[in-house]
């Protein structure tokens, strides 16, 4: 068995002339959960749509499964996302189909099942994600943490290998907080998926991640277990995973000294 | 589903439905396609503004449609081919066609004035009496002119 | 600003005008040549066909009924004049087959089905329901997008000969019921002064040609809107005017062709 599922090798990528990636490289082990941290616009979302093939690298490779994602003909990297699933942030419903429909819609595209084998299938998705009570409401009619995982429902409906949550805590109540958290938990360890948790909360990731990268500026800040993390010596991770409001990365945006800027233009 | 399925169906059927009136009700080919009919010429010296389409008729009642215009280069006249509605089929061949203006200054058309034979108009028979188109310019001509011999006989006598 | 700066700014703008043009290409090829599974895309194409076609009904039956009207009005006004008023019935029958008819019916679809279909997909782009699907190794082009062209397509035509025919009713409707234009001359010298091929042929044409150049339009403005509400609305402004300036300019330019003139 192999040991790293996706390996991103001298990975550069460049929006509007700006760099977001410098040659960086990932692993990210099979079956384990993987999470990626940093702050906020430092391309954590951008890394999970060039594994999924959304956005082409300038230069580098994307190993997933041994496949290069950028060198994919269109047909191929199509294929090659059935075994991928991508939670997004939003949810990303489609609003015009009730929850039930939501989960079967990947199985109606890419199957032939009958009816009753769907129906069955989708509940025990639903199930999963304890909304088996919700299959005929409409998505507007969902709360996010709600939303969230019927998304999830959806994204592990055809058991993909790899599962990638966007921003998966963001904006939930503790309570939704802690269902999602346990429900990622528990599919990766029943079902043995790998998963990549791109997050900025450093609690509750800390909490179930096995591995953790953090980024920023485009480079690899440090790696490693939650615990080796934890005593880090960087003063950057120590300052990012305390949420101290100063210290090495500096509270104020740059900017030309303040006196100056008060006084100097009148 | 299904309501959405049927009222799609009556959709594409309206449309085709007003496809074809426009094609059969609106542009005439209804008269074209449905009606069978035999084909006739007649020969004029001059066809004035015919055209094609234009309605042959008898006695007022539109029987048939101009279907060819065409120069014969034997002896320099119009060779004119008409198709006349199958039902018509009792026009005697000795009967003659002459080209008519509908008002002052509509369009063409041809007028067939029956004649007495036993023998009927088929396909391919040549109409032999034809009076061609009155050419308003020659009219005019003629007129002036006759209005000028008139004033001189007149100044004659005086 | 200076010179330079100006000239500059005007590159600029030329080249994105490229580039986008070039994008709308390459999406209308990989749009028409996403083969389609026959048995899975036609109950969408059906439910396309009634959003776009059956619900732009209403409006194309009341406007051609009304434009039927005022050019009978103002036709026999005019031809009354020279008193021809029998030729009534070829007047409005040629100006709503050859013009009237697939013009007005694409600039009216362009305004009620072409900007919905702009929005919705820019809010499915927006809300991330295409990059989901596109994550779930589904083809949004397919999905989504080409049901949605095709049906159109399909609907314009369509449309546009329903709008013709009730425009020309319209027409009878003042024409022979109110003014007392004799019926007989009414229908009898539509029928010998339209032609089939050069009229109503060519009328099928020019709206097929218009079902395609519009809903191209509004699905590409949809697809490649910027996401944010501010995109969307200028995406749905621009769908509807690209739109109906360009059905305005293709049809002179198809009206010169079909006249001979190239």
């Amino acid at each position: 068995m192999r040991d790293n599922w996706v390996v991103i090798k001298d990975l550069s990528y460049y929006r509007a002339g700006k760099p977001i990636f410098k040659k960086v490289n990932f692993n990210i082990p099979q079956g384990k959960i993987t999470a990626i941290m940093g702050p906020s616009g430092c391309g954590k979302t951008t890394l999970l749509r060039l594994i999924g093939g959304q956005l082409s690298p300038r230069r580098g490779e994307i190993f997933v499964n041994e496949k290069n994602i950028p060198r994919l003909s269109r047909r191929q990297l199509y294929h090659a996302r059935q075994d991928m699933g991508l939670l997004f942030q939003s949810g990303a419903l489609f609003t015009n189909l009730s929850v039930f429909e939501n989960v079967a819609f990947p199985l109606r595209e890419h199957t032939h099942l009958p009816e009753e084998f769907i129906h069955d299938l989708v509940l025990l998705k639903l199930e999963a994600v304890g909304l088996r009570g919700a299959r005929n409401l409409m998505p507007y009619a969902l709360s996010g943490g709600m939303a969230r995982r019927v998304a999830l429902a959806r994204t592990i409906v055809f058991d993909p290998k790899l599962i990638m949550y966007d921003e998966p805590f963001t904006g939930l109540d503790p309570l939704s907080m802690g269902a999602i958290s346990k429900l990622i938990k528990e599919l990766n360890e029943i079902l043995g998926v790998t998963s990549i948790l791109v997050s900025h909360d450093v609690q509750e990731t800390l909490k179930i991640a096995d591995y953790v990268y953090m980024i920023s500026e485009g480079h690899i800040m440090g790696e490693g277990t939650p615990e080796e993390i934890t005593k880090h010596t960087s003063p950057w991770i120590q300052q990012f995973i305390r949420g101290l409001p100063d210290g090495v990365v500096r509270f104020h945006y740059p900017a030309q000294n303040y006196q100056e800027d008060l006084l100097g233009e009148s | 589903m299904r309501f959405i399925e049927i009222v799609v169906g009556l959709f594409m059927m309206a449309g085709l439905i007003a496809f074809a009136m426009l094609a059969l009700k609106v542009s005439g080919l209804s008269t074209e396609l449905t009606q069978p009919g035999y084909v006739v010429m007649a020969y004029f010296d001059n066809v004035g503004d015919l055209k094609i389409r234009a309605p042959v008729t008898l006695g007022g009642v539109r029987i048939g449609q101009i279907t060819d215009i065409q120069l014969d280069d034997t002896n320099y006249r119009a060779k004119v081919s008409f198709r006349i509605n199958a039902s018509e089929n009792k026009i005697p061949e000795d009967s003659s066609a002459s080209i008519f203006t509908a008002g002052l200054l509509g369009s063409n058309y041809i007028s067939i004035s029956p004649g007495y034979d036993d023998v009927f108009l088929k396909e391919g028979s040549t109409i032999q009496s034809t009076h061609s188109a009155l050419i308003l310019e020659n009219l005019i001509g003629q007129f002036l002119f006759s209005i000028n011999k008139q004033d001189k006989s007149e100044g004659k006598s005086k | 600003m200076s010179a330079f700066a100006w000239i500059r700014r005007l590159g600029h703008w030329g080249l994105n005008c490229c580039a986008r043009v070039g994008r709308a290409g390459i999406f209308l090829f990989l749009t028409i040549f996403r083969f389609p599974r026959p048995v899975r895309s036609f109950p969408l194409l059906v439910e396309q066909i009634y959003v776009e076609g059956v619900l732009s009904l209403s409006i194309i039956v009341v406007s051609g009924l009304f434009i039927g009207m005022v050019v009978g009005l103002q036709g026999y006004n005019t031809l009354s004049k020279f008193n021809a008023t029998q030729q009534l019935g070829n007047l409005i029958a040629l100006s709503v087959v050859r013009e009237l008819g697939p013009v007005v019916t694409a600039l009216l679809f362009a305004g009620r089905a072409g900007s919905a279909l702009t929005a919705e997909i820019g809010l499915m782009k927006a809300t991330e329901q295409l990059a989901s699907m596109e994550m779930m190794g589904i083809d949004p082009l397919w999905r989504v997008i080409s049901p949605r062209f095709w049906a159109g397509v399909i609907s314009l035509p369509m449309l546009a000969a329903i709008f013709s025919i009730v425009a020309i009713l319209g027409g009878y409707l003042i024409g022979v019921k109110w003014l007392g234009v004799d019926a007989g001359a009414f229908w009898n010298n539509m029928q010998s002064s339209v032609d089939f091929k050069i009229d109503v042929f060519n009328g099928w044409i020019k709206s097929c040609v218009f079902g395609v150049v519009v809903t191209w339009i509004a699905v590409f403005q949809g697809y490649d809107c910027e996401p944010t509400s501010e995109g969307i609305s200028r995406a749905t402004t621009h769908s509807v005017v690209y739109a109906s300036l360009i059905v305005l300019g293709l049809d002179f330019i198809l009206t010169t062709m079909m006249m001979g003139g190239w």
